[in-house]
């Protein structure tokens, strides 16, 4: 992977980008027992697939998800938080 | 010669012996099998049999012996790590190593060179002070020297580094060395295989049957074999086996490059490092600098090597040694680190009964090979881990008793 297309300044390289790690949905920690908030933020399926993943575009400052294939290193899709669906 | 050799190649009678036998198939059944023929595989069924008095083991591998992080480390032994519970543990390591050429009786290339952890910054040089402090409670020769020091142990090196980040110090560690790693997969596996252990390439695990919460068995792309314990030695592949199981862990890959220039006449004795410039490089035997950095910047999980890589490394290189201006690179690798939140391994039992984990190696397993081998060994004899481990079973995440080594290779302060 030597491109991303940021959704909004367009394709880029990929040395404009920083990794912001897996898109994890974590719950209010005030509402979970110690084991599981411990399970939200350490463990986690770590096997190659495609993930959705934070990134940003560091000149524009702008976070984005990407979906990506972490065995083949493909982007599959950009988009903004919260519009994968309106697309 | 070539008549020779093709007389070699076409005899069915080989006078130099293999280092180890290939066998035709599986057994059905062993009473453990341990996956991942890399160093710290080999060294468990090394010890396993020494040690333990097993040796109906099969070392299950996917590629060829000592193929994977084995093969593609920057070589580096060291013990003068921050925590106590990482200092016994590496400090215990560097002993074994001292000994194993003899014990292989295999030429390793075990060279002490002595190893200096670079300072550029005031918060470095603290971080340095601490480390000394903790390695000299423990009994490991390690100190905190001068920029003068450094410069007459290593006269080449631009002390001043450009300008911007010169160096102020540096942690010293005598004992530092560097070895030759493939032979050390050579070594265990030869001597795992003269007590009886079966090395498997081109095996490649596919499931591992799990009954009422016990290991049963381990399915490969030539048969099943059933046993009641498994060892994963797997590094970056880790991961992937743990979804087999069923286990979750907070191990995380990503792709960990290496480079080496072409070979020169010996310049560089002690093993030089720097956290600040993400460089760290020692000279081998044959003259070629190996040199490494940090991790890939994302998870990843493929050995491709990059460009970027190749050109931060050289830009940080030439800071402290501007005179390799016209010294060519000629190879460039990549292997899969599994890192952890806390730079410690994970390492022991698991909630599966009988299935014990060797993981968690980051940029930090192959000068833990023989402990890991041994300690290992211990924990699947005796379904106990072993003391040196304690600290390092998957369940201190869900306990909140993280280690906090900070003093891993890679690893920013």
């Amino acid at each position: 992977m030597k491109l991303i297309t940021c959704p909004i300044n367009g394709t880029r390289p990929v040395s404009e980008f920083v990794y912001g790690g897996e898109l994890r949905l974590i719950s209010d920690p005030q509402a979970l027992d110690d084991q599981t908030w411990a399970e939200q933020v350490f463990y986690r399926n770590g096997a190659p697939g495609i993930k959705k993943e934070w990134w940003c575009h560091v000149p524009s400052n702008t976070w984005f998800i990407a979906e990506r294939n972490t065995a083949t290193d493909e982007t599959l899709n950009t988009y903004l938080y919260g519009e994968e669906d309106s697309r | 010669m070539p008549f020779r050799l093709l007389k070699f190649a076409l005899s069915k009678e080989h006078p130099e012996p293999r280092m180890f036998q290939s066998r035709d198939r599986l057994k059905s059944s062993y009473d453990a099998v341990i996956i991942g023929g890399g160093g710290h595989g080999l060294a468990a069924a090394y010890y396993l049999s020494r040690d333990y008095d097993m040796s109906n083991i099969a070392v299950i591998e996917k590629g060829y012996i000592g193929s994977g992080n084995t093969g593609r480390n920057t070589t580096i032994i060291r013990s003068n790590y921050l925590t106590p519970e990482g200092v016994k543990f590496y400090d215990e390591s560097v002993r074994l190593w001292q000994d194993l050429s003899q014990d292989f009786d295999l030429n390793l290339f075990y060279s002490t060179r002595g190893h200096f952890t670079l300072a550029h910054t005031d918060s470095a040089l603290r971080t340095m002070r601490w480390r000394a402090e903790v390695n000299k409670h423990f009994g490991i020769d390690s100190e905190v020297v001068s920029p003068d020091d450094i410069q007459s142990a290593c006269p080449p090196m631009n002390l001043a580094c450009g300008g911007h980040a010169p160096v102020l110090g540096a942690l010293y560690h005598a004992p530092g060395s560097i070895a030759r790693h493939d032979a050390v997969a050579w070594g265990y596996g030869r001597g795992a295989d003269q007590r009886g252990v079966e090395i498997h390439q081109q095996t490649e695990v596919l499931g591992i049957t799990v009954q009422s919460g016990r290991v049963t068995g381990v399915d490969t792309n030539r048969g099943h074999v059933s046993t009641p314990k498994v060892l994963c030695a797997v590094a970056g592949f880790t991961p992937r086996i743990l979804d087999m199981v069923g286990l979750r862990s907070p191990l995380y890959i990503h792709p960990l490059q290496a480079l080496v220039s072409e070979p020169m006449k010996p310049w560089l004795d002690p093993i030089i490092v720097s956290g600040s410039l993400h460089v760290y490089v020692s000279q081998t035997a044959r003259g070629e600098l190996v040199m490494g950095a940090s991790l890939d910047p994302y998870e990843l999980h493929s050995t491709r090597s990059t460009f970027d890589f190749a050109e931060g490394l050289a830009a940080h290189m030439l800071e402290l040694f501007p005179f390799l201006s016209h010294v060519k690179i000629v190879r460039q690798w990549a292997g899969l680190a599994d890192m952890t939140p806390d730079f410690a391994p994970i390492m022991g039992k698991t909630p599966i009964e009988g299935f014990y984990l060797d993981s968690g190696w980051g940029t930090w397993g192959f000068k833990a090979t023989p402990v890991a081998g041994k300690t290992m060994a211990h924990t699947v004899a005796c379904d106990r881990n072993h003391d040196l481990i304690q600290e390092f079973s998957l369940s201190r995440f869900k306990d909140y008793q993280l280690v906090g080594e900070k003093g891993a290779a890679s690893v920013g302060h």
